[in-house]
């Protein structure tokens, strides 16, 4: 349970205060609604980059970590294909300086041209670190245009390719700031040994002056209903074979969602999951299998990878897995396999409420979805779904028609 | 003032005080065995550790130390492998198991109220295992694909070599691990390595969370029973012997970007100068606003990152220098590496840096302490060198008198360019 008070600013700030004495450091996320998808398809990469340029000064203060690491405080940020998610932790004594970094950004940022410049170059080299230099680094390059045909989920979230980045402009970054780093698009949450009464005055003097300039209205094209089964191969410099599956599935705000989750834990999530028990211990098909989902705003994907062992092709690899799907779309699975993979998840929920960091994120992420108090709700409704819920998620989801393979080939040497 | 002149001065800072940890509560079993109890935190969780000396160090053949502890989940007496993933993923535990150089490790993370029910499933992990020939080849050859594709990646590659050239690949902490090294994996081997070091050896258990009822006498019935004889340690150690060149190029063709790798041995956490090299490090590569990350990404931006640090190990210590730079910097980088080295050495440190570093390390610290688990870390951290939880108050006092002087001077005697290792796995484009 994370007991929590919400108030809104004039501008439309949303804060959220979550009190635990039982530790010396507080934690601050502030969760701005923009991320990939919101992205020009020819400038891609973008919202990433710009989260990047968020740490290369504001109006009153040069260098964002200088003041920061003086506080003695860290930091990070995030971005996703939904999101662009910035947290600190610091000794509570020092929350004010929190307010005035994380203000003086939002209110207004410098536009340094050095600072454009040096993180074009970071966030290539990143780009070439995690997605070109590193075997199987290109997957979702290749996969999301396959998956997704209209929507923007078609690119991940380091763009489509480097030059979307070394071609952006200062142009585009101070449109981008002036359209979504916004007070009205954003979540604001403190956490730690603090009073509301505390919090509610410091949110008024940093951010409550700062103005919208801009607002942020979607229009996100829908993506059609998959009617056939994509197929895509391609063969790379890596030691050994894999593949990788998705399967078009609910978004994060849908009543399925939780019934999904929990089919794609039965399924290949640890050792004691069906696809790791058939496939990797006793058929020997696979080294490594391993299912999840993609928890998005917009409809997500359910995704299966895997390396089949030493000597296997991917073709009988593929029939296998397709065998494992099958008892699951027509066979109701019994309550106790349902009941471990909800206890997991229970546990998972508790230990994901062990620090004061954690707790702020959960909070902002439900404050986005819908409301911050569903933090609490999540345990019921993975509790609430019946064996009926898993056979008709399966049925409906993991359709032939519905999936997309690739099949990623290690080249012969 | 208006908010917009208060926005031009950074708030008040408060500096954070000394603080003592406690030491963790300790018990003895019957037979013998010690038990640690870090009883912290807010939700009705634990984690119960068994900490071996176990590790690398001590095996007589590469990877039987590490396959004796990633197997040993994979069948016991009155269990196999999937029962025993089905319990545990069953009560939502999580059961995880490493092994490091010096020490191995077995952890149960658990909600309190299934405790009971997954104390029978260490007890027999740790103590009957039967490491079956099926599921050993299994895993056998899962890693050893897994090391296939770890070995396309730079900074694996460079990672891998890099003990062995800091050691030399005759000491224990240099050995290192070929592809054909995992085709004399057998059960017998893993079998012997647990006799020898789990099976009667003496070993900790650490406890931490919101500690459960009746614990000890918990802990007794499934492990203070057997009897322990002292660990066998008398082996001297081996002398470093790095023959050959300190420059190491590793040719990988096609790749993007290159790994450095630089470094050299150095003393561990019981030298008196540990914890103030610590500072130094850290002022030159361990944090975000480091020397190296100043100057190699924020201000060149060859690298999405660069760091150093200091490892500590029971009878040794590494330092290092690492990144993956961009192919056709590679070189460029190394020239900035290197500048950094000089001015550490040469100029002292302005006060306004020092100030902020001090500080950064005292919030970190905190950070460090913060919570159960973390704890049981720090715990982890001291107790294998005969050291108690003291050595961080220590910390913080070490790190509040430091002086710019004693910066340089240590710098000077440890930061040695001439005696590191330079290890470049990448294309050749310098």
């Amino acid at each position: 349970m994370i007991n929590f008070e919400k108030f809104t600013l004039g501008n439309g700030l949303r804060v959220i205060v979550h009190q635990d004495a039982s530790t010396p450091i507080v934690a601050m996320n502030i969760l701005y609604d923009v991320g990939a998808r919101d992205e020009d398809p020819d400038k891609t990469g973008f919202a990433h980059l710009f989260e990047h340029l968020m740490f290369g000064g504001s109006e009153n203060i040069p260098k964002y970590d200088v003041p920061l690491e003086r506080a003695g405080g860290e930091n990070n940020a995030f971005t996703s294909n939904d999101v662009t998610n910035f947290y600190l932790t610091l000794p509570k004594q020092n929350i004010e300086t929190a307010f005035w970094l994380e203000s003086d950004r939002m209110n207004q940022l410098a536009f340094s041209e050095k600072s454009l410049e040096v993180q074009r170059n970071v966030v290539s080299e990143e780009f070439r670190q995690t997605h070109l230099n590193q075997p199987y680094g290109d997957v979702w390059l290749l996969m999301r245009p396959e998956v997704y045909k209209v929507h923007p989920y078609s690119w991940p979230t380091i763009g489509k390719k480097i030059e979307h980045i070394t071609n952006a402009t200062m142009e585009d970054v101070r449109a981008f700031y002036g359209k979504y780093y916004n007070p009205n698009n954003a979540i604001l949450v403190v956490s730690g040994d603090v009073e509301v009464s505390e919090i509610k005055p410091l949110a008024e003097k940093w951010f409550g002056p700062i103005d919208n300039h801009g607002e942020n209205i979607r229009k996100i094209p829908v993506e059609p209903i998959q009617t056939k089964a994509r197929f895509l191969e391609v063969e790379r410099d890596v030691p050994i074979d894999a593949i990788y599956k998705c399967w078009h599935m609910c978004s994060r705000a849908d009543e399925k969602y939780h019934a999904t989750d929990l089919l794609s834990d039965l399924l290949g999530n640890g050792q004691s999951s069906r696809l790791y028990y058939q496939l990797v211990k006793n058929k020997k098909l696979f080294s490594e299998i391993n299912a999840f989902i993609m928890g998005s705003r917009d409809e997500g994907l359910l995704v299966l990878t895997g390396k089949p062992a030493h000597g296997k092709s991917l073709e009988e690899a593929d029939v296998a897995i397709n065998l494992e799907i099958e008892k699951l779309r027509t066979t109701l699975i019994a309550k106790d396999e349902l009941q471990k993979v909800k206890n997991k998840v229970e546990s998972t929920l508790v230990f994901s409420e062990m620090n004061v960091l954690d707790k702020a994120m959960n909070l902002a992420f439900a404050e986005l979805n819908d409301d911050a108090g569903d933090v609490n709700l999540e345990a019921g409704k993975y509790q609430a779904v019946k064996p009926e819920d898993i056979l008709a998620v399966a049925k409906n989801v993991l359709k032939l028609e519905n999936c997309t393979t690739l099949f990623y080939k290690a080249k012969k040497k | 003032m208006t908010i917009n002149d208060l926005r031009k001065i950074a708030p008040g800072l408060k500096s954070i005080e000394r603080i003592e940890l406690p030491e963790p509560e300790k018990y003895l079993l019957d037979n013998g065995i010690p038990v640690f109890l870090i009883d912290a935190g807010t939700q009705e969780l634990s984690r119960v550790e068994l900490v071996y000396e176990a590790g690398s160090f001590h095996q007589s053949q590469v990877l039987q130390a590490f396959f004796t502890n990633k197997c040993l989940t994979e069948g016991t007496e009155s269990f196999n492998s999937k029962s025993i993933a089905e319990t545990i993923d069953y009560y939502g535990a999580y059961l995880k198991k490493s092994n490091e150089k010096d020490l191995a490790t077995i952890s149960l993370y658990s909600l309190n109220k299934h405790l009971d029910k997954l104390l029978p499933v260490l007890h027999e992990v740790a103590l009957k295992p039967t490491f079956p020939e099926g599921e050993v080849e299994t895993i056998v050859k899962k890693q050893q694909q897994e090391f296939l594709v770890n070995m396309d990646k730079v900074s694996f590659v460079a990672r891998h070599k890099f003990s062995s050239l800091i050691f030399g690949k005759n000491h224990p902490y240099g050995q290192m691990a070929l592809e054909g090294d995992y085709e004399n994996v057998s059960s017998g081997l893993l079998r012997k390595y647990f006799e020898e070091r789990y099976l009667g050896a003496k070993f900790t258990i650490v406890v931490s969370g919101k500690v459960p009822e009746k614990i000890i006498e918990k802990l007794n019935r499934y492990f203070g029973k057997h009897p322990i004889k002292q660990n066998q340690n008398s082996q001297e150690l081996p002398a470093i012997s790095t023959i050959g060149q300190k420059n190491q190029f590793i040719a990988k063709d096609g790749t993007l970007q290159s790994a450095l790798r630089l470094g050299n041995s150095i003393f561990n956490k019981l030298h008196p100068d540990y914890q103030k090299f610590k500072v130094v490090n850290t002022i030159f590569g361990g944090y975000f606003g480091s020397r190296l990350m100043t100057n190699i990404r924020e201000d060149k931006g060859y690298t999405y990152g660069i760091g150093s640090g200091i490892a500590s190990l029971r009878h040794a210590g590494i330092f290092f220098i690492a990144s993956e730079v961009g192919a056709d910097v590679t070189q460029k980088a190394l020239d900035e590496v290197f500048i950094e080295i000089e001015k550490m050495r040469t100029e002292l440190i302005p006060e306004e840096e020092l100030s902020l570093v001090k500080n950064y390390m005292a919030g970190s610290f905190l950070r460090s302490a913060d919570g159960p688990f973390a704890l049981a870390e720090l715990f982890k951290g001291v107790f294998p060198y005969g050291l108690n939880m003291e050595y961080y108050s220590r910390f913080l006092d070490t790190i509040k008198n430091i002086t710019a002087e004693e910066i340089r001077n240590l710098a000077v005697s440890y930061l040695q360019p001439d005696s590191m290792v330079r290890l470049i796995v990448g294309e050749n484009r310098i």
